[in-house]
């Protein structure tokens, strides 16, 4: 096991004129995981990466990997590799040649893996095809086969499965999570709520530049409490029973929707079912409704409901950075 | 293993190179325009004689090549140069591709100088290749002759293939100085138009800055000037005076153009693509 973690930022920021992009960012990503940088687009989520692999030069703060930084040396992505954005590749070359120009500037050891990574990637039928004719989701594989070449132990991946039809999107899941079961660590970002929720361990979730939750996807969930769904003979007794009970929170009842509250516990609940069936109300359902991964994101992301301001400096950021952010 | 380095980014520039279009448009031009000059003096009568050797190129074939670089010189040869030395960074940028090749082993730095090596020898064969083709279709429409120098006296066919040699090195001194300037547009303006068109303004503002009154006396050191240092070669005893002073004039605008495209390069954010 290596002694540094394959990512730690710390204070990493990033600021174009008077726009903050990355945001007092700090973050570890540890061996063996895989972890889900998840925000809304524009969040930041791809300029963080770029520093990572040294594209960008941070404002203030660090990025490390495996302990190195790469803003003064190529030698530290030796155990990187990934992509950011839309992997790009030499539209007049075939995806053969681009492999081996990229397994060339990694040295000779990664042209012997180049048919290896094509089987992986199910490109080798078009490898000798321009990439100037390829699809989307083809360049998408041919841009992990680029990666896999260098053998990495750490896998920065930046929203893989976008532009992805769904065939395309559960064959890069499978990659990934096989990726993963071998061995390799992989960071990848995402605004695809149900990508991060099947494949991810660890999260972290950037809004507006900055981090609003690091830790296990369980723990996330956990933070959220019990959320209980319950349907009865009569609702209206149920709700005056639900009232400032103690244990039950955030009561709630939309339309002819079942009636949503939050337990502190499985007694607050047990005394809730025994209140019910005292006060005639005859239980249907009463059952944990856990808050998926997309209520959490929303909770942590819409919180200010400044939706103008975001998009504002969306714009901007466009401006600034030639269309990334 | 060995490590890749600037050698590796360089023989891979050239494979890049064979690939694109336009790398053939200029060393095609480059083939192509002394050919139809040959063509033209063969079915013409009379010869430019406003310009050095253009009164000699129905005596000896010898002359063609050194024609060619005078008409060539104001904004033909800059303008190949521009084509693959402008757009040599630039289209890394268009193409989105400098994420894919610096974030693999080989430093910036590398990738820089293996860029401006491969721009280099595009302009180092465009020139080659316009002499030889020059010099051959001279020799087939007007023999291999002695050629008159300059200074009056006349020199054997063999030694006057030595001197058009040598006046080919010696105008590649301007030619990579043009090309330096095109690679630090090509990494500023991340654009290979814009890269293009502005050292072909650039070679052609140099031309007419003498014309401004007050401002002959810069003739010397101007860019467009050392174009003409080879005629130096071709004097009886040699003038090295202009040949010596086109190479620091040269090395002037080259290197401040490397080091500054080179210090972009190094600094800049790699954002898009």
């Amino acid at each position: 096991m290596s002694e540094q973690p394959p990512v730690a930022l710390r204070g990493l920021t990033k600021q174009y004129g008077h726009i903050t992009a990355v945001d007092d960012v700090s973050l570890t990503v540890n061996e063996g995981d895989v972890f889900g940088y998840l925000g809304p687009n524009g969040a930041g989520k791809t300029t963080s990466l770029r520093m990572m692999l040294g594209l960008i030069t941070p404002t203030a703060g660090e990025a490390r990997v495996f302990g190195h930084d790469p803003q003064k040396s190529v030698d530290a992505l030796a155990d990187v590799a990934g992509f950011v954005e839309a992997p790009r590749f030499y539209p007049y070359l075939d995806g053969m040649t681009n492999l081996r120009l990229v397994a060339a500037l990694d040295g000779n050891e990664a042209k012997t893996r180049i048919d290896e990574a094509l089987d992986v990637v199910e490109l080798t039928g078009r490898a000798s095809d321009k990439v100037g004719g390829y699809s989307h989701g083809m360049r998408q594989r041919l841009g992990i086969a680029a990666a896999l070449i260098r053998r990495p132990k750490l896998l920065l991946l930046d929203e893989p499965a976008t532009g992805l039809d769904p065939g395309g999107m559960r064959d890069m899941r499978a990659l990934i999570a096989r990726l993963s079961a071998e061995g390799m660590t992989v960071m990848l970002s995402s605004h695809l709520l149900a990508e991060v929720e099947e494949l991810c361990n660890r999260v972290a979730i950037v809004r507006s530049g900055r981090i609003v939750y690091e830790g296990e996807l369980d723990e996330l969930r956990a933070t959220a409490g019990l959320t209980i769904r319950l349907r009865t003979s009569d609702d209206e007794v149920a709700l005056r029973v639900l009232s400032d009970r103690r244990g039950i929170s955030d009561v709630t009842r939309r339309g002819a929707a079942p009636i949503q509250f939050r337990a502190a516990d499985e007694a607050a609940i047990g005394e809730l079912s025994r209140a019910l069936a005292d006060s005639g109300a005859l239980i249907f359902e009463l059952a944990p409704s856990a808050a998926t991964l997309e209520d959490l994101f929303f909770e942590l992301t819409e919180g200010e409901g400044d939706a103008q301001a975001e998009e504002k400096r969306l714009d901007e950021l466009s401006d600034l950075t030639g269309g990334e952010q | 293993m060995s490590r890749p380095g600037t050698l590796t980014v360089y023989r891979w520039e050239l494979r890049k190179l064979r690939a694109q279009k336009r790398t053939y448009l200029g060393l095609g031009a480059a083939v192509l325009v002394p050919i139809v000059f040959s063509v033209a003096v063969a079915i013409q009568p009379g010869e430019p004689a406003d310009v050095p050797f253009g009164r000699y190129i129905n005596d000896t074939g010898l002359a063609f090549p050194l024609v060619t670089l005078l008409f060539g010189s104001i904004w033909f040869y800059p303008l190949i140069a521009a084509l693959v030395s402008g757009d040599i960074v630039a289209n890394e940028d268009n193409n989105g591709t400098l994420k894919t090749i610096l974030t693999r082993s080989v430093e910036r730095s590398q990738v820089f100088f293996g860029k401006v090596l491969a721009a280099f020898s595009y302009s180092i064969l465009a020139i080659i290749l316009t002499g030889v083709v020059a010099t051959v279709a001279g020799i087939i429409v007007s023999g291999f002759n002695p050629i008159p120098t300059l200074s009056g006296t006349l020199e054997t066919p063999e030694r006057g293939l030595l001197l058009v040699a040598g006046s080919l090195a010696v105008y590649l001194m301007p030619i990579l100085a043009i090309s330096s300037f095109a690679l630090l547009l090509s990494t500023v303006f991340r654009n290979s138009a814009a890269a293009v068109v502005g050292t072909l303004m650039f070679s052609l503002l140099l031309q007419l800055v003498v014309i401004i009154p007050g401002l002959d006396g810069l003739q010397p050191y101007l860019l467009s000037t050392q174009f003409n240092s080879w005629q130096g070669l071709l004097r009886t005893p040699a003038d090295w005076d202009p040949i010596i002073r086109a190479a620091w004039v040269c090395a002037a605008y080259a290197i401040p153009s490397l080091a500054i495209a080179l210090t972009v390069f190094l600094r800049r954010d790699v954002a898009g693509g």
